[in-house]
């Protein structure tokens, strides 16, 4: 599917710690058409030109999360970016920044998956419902509540894009944050006191300079820099209440 | 290599695989839980669902209804005692992920909302906007970390069952960041590993889903049943297969040929009215409407396409507002893959394949025939789609069955005992060994990316939604010549970190096995049925000799062997699958009859 005539040059950061002593870029040239995305450029290479290229990648619809990348440096979705955006220039692809690269585009990200587990990430409820009690009520307007920071896809673009945990990856940094507050802010969950055990710390909320790249190059939407200030609202009445009630009894 | 004691193994961590493991955990939490996933659990494929799950809520609904959407959309290939099972208990597991937290759309009251979807005659599939699988699979995920005993094992790709004194004992697995293999030895494994879409080329489904345990598990004998029945949806993006989901026609879009006509009025869908209507028009079952794009290409009728002919989804009708706040990955999926809004242009979409009716044959227990091996979500075939599944019954089966197998195999890792260890490893470094001749061969020519475009190219032409003997058997020959080429593969990559040419090398392994076995399962049925249609004196259907699972068995090195095995019948006799106008009068006359259901 390749009768396009136009080639693009896709610069391509490679490495393999078996064999490299450090990263470079190695460049191929990559016919294309007017709707191929960069991943589709990156698979093109893979089947056609060089099999030994590592990348993640599954959905190809920006949905599942696996394939973010620097793109000419700046974080984002291969799978979402387009050839032609970038043509007749030359592209750029290398892995994303903050993360220890594994190999190729393809980086370690159990740091991510850490955090992630650390905030308690599910619903710990007001009041346990039992299944024949049916659904716990909730309307639009508390499901709006939440709904954006529910929406994360967990692609740690933001986490390339935040100078704060660049320096320093104490930082729980903006998609966890965000996917904390998601839990936070739901009508039927009260485990907001033991998430902001985390919260609190220096390494989470008080830890962002508002920045707020995460939230440009966020490509859900989620806005994560705004459910970071959110909680910081939160987390500063939190610590007033502390004197003020017994702990645990908060909101 | 390393080795590690589960009491249970469960391979795939997308929906099915996670609401195993939550399951066993849940029936004894002193039970070993590994959880294999050869992606991070929420890249799973479920993640791409947009629809939504079926469960019965409304009060003009019922279980019956479900139950005859099911069968006749399956068109009574359907195990009818597992369908029973299954429409008893959607709503309860919907309502468990809600108690977990996934973020149901709901209607103003608070209570939990429902769409209309194709083929069902209430509205009944639970939604989250067109986000569905996303937030299914997340809150399965999220869940899974409040408990301990299960041990994951995220990017861990699976390359073997260890199978020992008749009973599945345990899996083999490479861990992609080094190359290094486990062996992860189990008193009981659960195969969750997702559909074969990959079979084809234009497609719905990730890059990831490619069969992998259909192939891992029919290798060791286990029968694929009804593999000739593969899904194409009727609306899909031209080129990369992408899926608009069904919900769109559900919210009411319209779909038009080139002359602005909504043909399904003359494939026995109509009448055309402006609102949606269950099972009418654009809401009729899938593998009608994509024989009916089918025909009107032949008759000249569609769009023209770099990718071939398409016919228009008009959503313009809705409004900015519905299309933003019911279908907004849609919008999304539009705007930015083919620079359309959908609030004022038609969107070109083709049929695509999409989901995999067979599978892994699995009884109402989700046991196969292999003792201690369970399957449940798309790998298996455990009866309740029949020919064709219905829009939304996948989301729930994944959930239903994947709770059960959790809970069998949990009762049974209580029963038995593990064999003695180092027969087991001698197993294990068998199966090690096989996998790394894969990436050790240095004499091949040939590339699996190769293989793998070729085999996508053939088996669209041969299995696709018409069929024939001639072009069937075409397909099978080719596969044969793939499979012997694939002897002589060369992974040009040698390296042990992140290897994704020997992976993806692997895959293509258990592509050709899958492909074969819908090609086969194809040639044999002579009828046509649900999802697979003939055109070569086969038009009909045959319940005389065809009402009947079709069950493809591995063999040493031929082609699978075709047996066949009686469709469970408890309370709906075959009839005529009928929509539109014809459905109704359908209808009408079932009930003057005395109760035959
Ligand atoms: C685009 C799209 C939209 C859909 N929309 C709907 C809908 O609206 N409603 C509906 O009911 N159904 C829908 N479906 C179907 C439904 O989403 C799937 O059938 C269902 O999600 C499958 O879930 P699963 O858990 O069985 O498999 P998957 O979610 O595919 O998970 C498979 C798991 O197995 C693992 N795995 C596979 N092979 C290996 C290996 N070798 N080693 C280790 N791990 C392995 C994978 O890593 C993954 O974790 C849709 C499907 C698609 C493609
Ligand atoms: S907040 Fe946005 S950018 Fe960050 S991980 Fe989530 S989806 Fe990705
Ligand atoms: S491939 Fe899934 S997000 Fe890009």
């Amino acid at each position: 599917m390749t009768d396009g005539n136009k080639i693009i040059e896709m610069e391509v950061l490679r490495y393999r710690p078996e064999q490299d002593q450090e990263p470079f870029y190695q460049s191929y040239e990559v016919p294309f058409l007017d709707d191929w995305s960069v991943l589709q450029g990156l698979q093109y290479i893979k089947d056609d030109l060089d099999g030994t290229l590592s990348f993640r990648w599954s959905c190809r619809m920006a949905i599942c999360g696996s394939c973010g990348m620097m793109i000419n440096g700046v974080p984002g979705l291969g799978c979402r970016s387009f050839l032609r955006n970038y043509y007749p220039g030359k592209l750029r692809v290398a892995a994303l920044e903050h993360f220890p690269i594994e190999r190729d585009l393809v980086v370690v990200v159990d740091d991510f998956m850490n955090k992630l587990a650390q905030i308690k990430p599910y619903l710990i409820p007001k009041q346990v419902r039992a299944l024949d009690q049916g659904e716990y009520l909730q309307t639009p307007r508390q499901l709006e509540q939440y709904r954006q920071f529910s929406t994360c896809i967990n692609c740690m673009l933001c986490y390339a894009a935040c100078p704060q945990y660049g320096m320093n990856t104490d930082f729980t940094g903006p998609g966890i944050l965000a996917l904390m507050h998601r839990y936070n802010a739901d009508s039927r969950d009260d485990g907001r006191a033991q998430r902001m055990e985390l919260g609190h710390a220096d390494a989470g909320v008080w830890g962002c300079t508002a920045v707020g790249y995460c939230s440009e190059v966020c490509p859900k939407d989620v806005d994560p820099a705004h459910a970071i200030n959110q909680n910081k609202m939160g987390s500063a009445i939190d610590y007033f209440l502390r004197f003020v009630k017994p702990r645990g009894a908060s909101q | 290599m390393e080795v590690f004691k589960a009491d249970v193994a469960i391979v795939g961590a997308g929906g099915a695989g996670l609401r195993a493991a939550i399951a066993a955990v849940e029936a004894d939490p002193s039970l070993s839980v590994a959880l294999i996933s050869k992606v991070y659990p929420m890249r799973s494929h479920t993640v791409a669902a947009e629809g939504g799950a079926a469960g019965v809520v409304r009060d003009d609904d019922s279980l019956d209804y479900h139950f005859h959407d099911t069968v006749a959309g399956g068109d009574w290939l359907c195990d009818q005692d597992v369908v029973e099972y299954f429409v008893a208990h959607c709503a309860a597991s919907l309502t468990q992920l809600e108690h977990w937290g996934c973020p149901w759309s709901r209607k103003p009251d608070g209570h939990v909302n429902v769409r209309a979807f194709g083929g069902m005659k209430v509205e009944r599939t639970w939604f989250a906007a067109d986000r569905s699988g996303f937030h299914m699979l997340h809150t399965l995920f999220q869940t899974s970390i409040k408990y301990p005993s299960i041990r994951r094992f995220d990017e861990y790709f699976c390359t073997d069952l260890v199978v020992e004194d008749g009973r599945c004992q345990g899996v083999v697995a490479i861990e992609v960041a080094t190359g290094r293999f486990t062996f992860i030895q189990a008193k009981a494994v659960i195969l969750a590993t997702g559909g074969a879409g990959r079979v084809y080329r234009e497609n719905t489904n990730g890059g990831i889903v490619t069969g992998d345990g259909m192939s891992l598990a029919y290798r060791q004998g286990a029968p694929l049943r009804d593999m000739e029945f593969m899904q194409f949806h009727p609306t899909c993006m031209p080129g990369t297969g992408l899926l608009f989901t069904e919900a769109c026609r559900g919210e009411g879009g319209f779909l038009l040929n080139k002359d602005g006509y909504r043909f399904l009025q003359d494939y026995g869908l109509g009448p055309a009215e402006e609102q949606p209507r269950n099972k009418f028009m654009e809401l009729g079952p899938r593998d009608r409407l994509s024989q009916a794009i089918w025909h009107e290409e032949r008759k000249g009728r569609t769009i023209d396409t770099p990718y071939g002919a398409a016919v228009n989804l008009d959503l313009r009708h809705l409004g900015r507002k519905k299309l933003q706040e019911r279908l907004p990955l849609i919008c999304e999926l539009a705007e930015e893959y083919m620079g359309i809004d959908p609030a004022q242009e038609c969107i070109p979409v083709r049929p695509g394949i999409h989901y995999t009716m067979g599978g892994i044959y699995a009884n109402l227990e989700t046991e196969t025939p292999l003792p201690g091996l369970y399957a449940a979500g798309e790998c298996a075939s455990n009866g309740i789609h029949g020919a064709n599944r219905l829009g939304s019954n996948s989301l729930v089966d994944i959930i239903v069955f994947g709770k059960l197998a959790g809970e069998r195999a949990a009762e049974y890792a209580r029963e038995v005992q593990h064999s003695e260890p180092t027969t087991l490893a001698k197993l294990a470094a068998d199966a090690e060994q096989r996998a790394l001749d894969v990436v050790n061969r240095t004499d091949g020519s040939e590339k699996h990316s190769i293989l793998r475009r070729e085999m996508g190219q053939s088996m669209e032409s041969g299995c696709g939604i018409y069929r024939t003997a001639d072009e069937m058997q075409s397909t099978c020959d080719k596969l044969a010549e793939l499979r012997e080429r694939y002897g002589n593969v060369n992974v040009e990559d040698k390296s042990t970190v992140w290897n994704s040419d020997w992976l993806g090398a692997l895959e293509v392994g258990y592509l050709l096995e899958v492909a074969e076995a819908v090609a086969h399962s194809a040639l044999n049925r002579k009828e046509s049925r649900g999802a697979h249609q003939r055109l070569d004196g086969f038009e009909q259907r045959d319940d005389a000799n065809y009402l009947k699972h079709t069950l493809a068995f591995h063999t040493a090195d031929g082609p699978p062997r075709i047996e066949y095995q009686d469709v469970v019948i408890t309370r709906s006799q075959p009839g005529t699958r009928a929509y539109g106008a014809a459905g109704v009068a359908e209808d009408a006359q079932a009930a003057q009859e005395p109760a035959h259901d």
